[in-house]
């Protein structure tokens, strides 16, 4: 299967098999309104079988996002068919407006236009806490 | 600027600075009736409370200072669905301190981050109450005479007890320290708590549900109250709310110089019998609350420029 390359845009590659569409729902690419591809279970010398998105624009992409979900993707920024820049992820120190704190007790739940924050408290084992509550995410 | 809003973010040389300050007041409580004259203590209690609203109250007035505020969320603008970014913007305007309680917890760190003020957390539901903990590490310090070496019992309700973590968090940073968490198994402290402060630190710890069994290991026992306001479900508080009640009897195998504190209210966890026991000191933390609540409106207020 062939996807054509693109001029200027962004590549999110060496995704775990699986979670392309999970990012592509939280990422939200669904709004854009030019060509995005996810491509599930492309072969992968490295992992087998991965998941890739192409995103035929510049956007401001959300990496803490993308790193939360899924820290060993990288992301590529193609300008003009060439490779300008290569990020690769890890888990981000804090998380704003990614995720949201399921502790009905928490003041993130009715206090308005809160910045939904969480900090990461165990890199081992990927545990992020709320910052308001303490609360585990979920 | 600067908020207390977990007890972490005081550093043990600031307790101990807080401790040395709210011992002088102790011994010369002239010194500082004018410390604060002029200046406005805002307690925005968005859950009732008595004790601790009074004694923010009464730890401004003998500062010197005056104060203004409201005692139950019905009776502020949080009734008409203000937030609590805003309400505390606006009482920024009125007051050089707040001292806020609220029921849902992180609500003192949204006003922390919105105020232009300093805030002191006086309670967020089950989370954090810092000052109670400095209330309590004072009556520690003055009938014990250190910090370090202790064997602490914490007996009750430890899962949603604030006053309990916050305890743990606060002795975890001494040396020598002895932790025995007595509880039923559905009020056991949370696993975050044991694996971030005490597994992480190295803090040898007990966990029981029997009291008697652990009694005579105590240097201190801190008895605490199932909270009714704390359970969705009626039913488990009635079927918890009598797990631990220290009677005179229970006393018996203890250490002659352990000491009996309680954060208060009490319900019956705690006989009245056992009041004129000399080892029962939980209303000496009700002063020490004012003495430690009175160092830290100072320091905040120093540390402002406000005073």
């Amino acid at each position: 299967m062939n996807i054509d390359s693109i001029q200027n845009g962004i590549v999110i590659d060496h995704i775990t098999a699986g979670n392309g569409m999970k990012l592509y729902e939280l990422l939200d690419l669904n709004s854009l309104d030019c060509s995005v591809a996810l491509l599930r279970n492309v072969s992968s010398q490295k992992l087998g079988r991965k998941d890739i998105i192409k995103i035929d624009r510049e956007i401001d992409l959300n990496l803490d996002l993308v790193g939360f979900v899924d820290p060993q993707a990288t992301v590529v920024v193609i300008k003009n068919g060439e490779i300008v820049e290569k990020k690769k992820l890890d888990l981000p120190e804090v998380l704003k407006n990614v995720i949201r704190c399921k502790n009905p007790r928490c003041i993130s739940t009715t206090e308005q236009e809160i910045v939904h924050e969480f900090r990461l408290s165990d890199r081992e084992n990927r545990i992020y806490r709320c910052v308001y509550c303490e609360t585990k995410a979920a | 600027m600067r908020s207390i809003i977990d007890i972490l973010d005081l550093s043990t040389d600031e307790l101990s600075e807080l401790i040395a300050t709210a011992e002088d007041i102790i011994a010369h409580p002239d010194r500082y009736s004018e410390v604060c004259h002029g200046k406005k203590l805002a307690t925005l209690f968005f859950e009732p409370s008595t004790r601790t609203r009074l004694s923010f109250e009464a730890a401004m007035y003998e500062l010197g200072g005056n104060v203004i505020g409201f005692s139950e969320a019905q009776s502020s603008s949080a009734a008409k669905g203000e937030s609590v970014s805003d309400t505390v913007k606006t009482v920024s305007c009125y007051a050089d301190i707040i001292a806020m309680r609220h029921p849902k917890e992180g609500a003192p760190l949204v006003a922390s981050r919105a105020a232009s003020v300093p805030i002191i957390n006086a309670g967020d539901g089950g989370h954090n109450h810092p000052t109670q903990t400095l209330a309590d590490l004072l009556t520690i310090y003055r009938e014990k005479g250190t910090f370090e070496n202790l064997t602490v019992g914490v007996c009750g309700d430890l899962k949603f007890g604030r006053t309990v973590h916050s305890l743990i968090n606060a002795m975890s940073r001494y040396s020598g320290l002895k932790m025995v968490l007595i509880s039923p198994e559905e009020l056991k402290v949370p696993s975050y708590v044991k694996k971030d402060v005490l597994v992480k630190k190295g803090i040898p710890y007990i966990q029981t549900t029997d009291l008697t069994e652990v009694m005579p290991e105590l240097d201190v026992l801190y008895m605490t109250r199932v909270q009714r306001e704390r359970f969705f479900n009626e039913e488990d508080y009635l079927r918890l709310k009598d797990s631990y009640i220290l009677t005179p009897d229970k006393l018996t195998n203890a250490k002659k110089d352990m000491i009996i504190m309680h954060p208060l209210p009490r319900v019956n966890e705690i006989s009245v019998a056992i009041d004129d026991d000399p080892r029962a000191c939980y209303f000496k933390q009700v002063l020490n609350g004012k003495y430690m609540r009175m160092a830290l409106i100072m320091k905040l207020l120093k540390e402002a420029g406000t005073i």
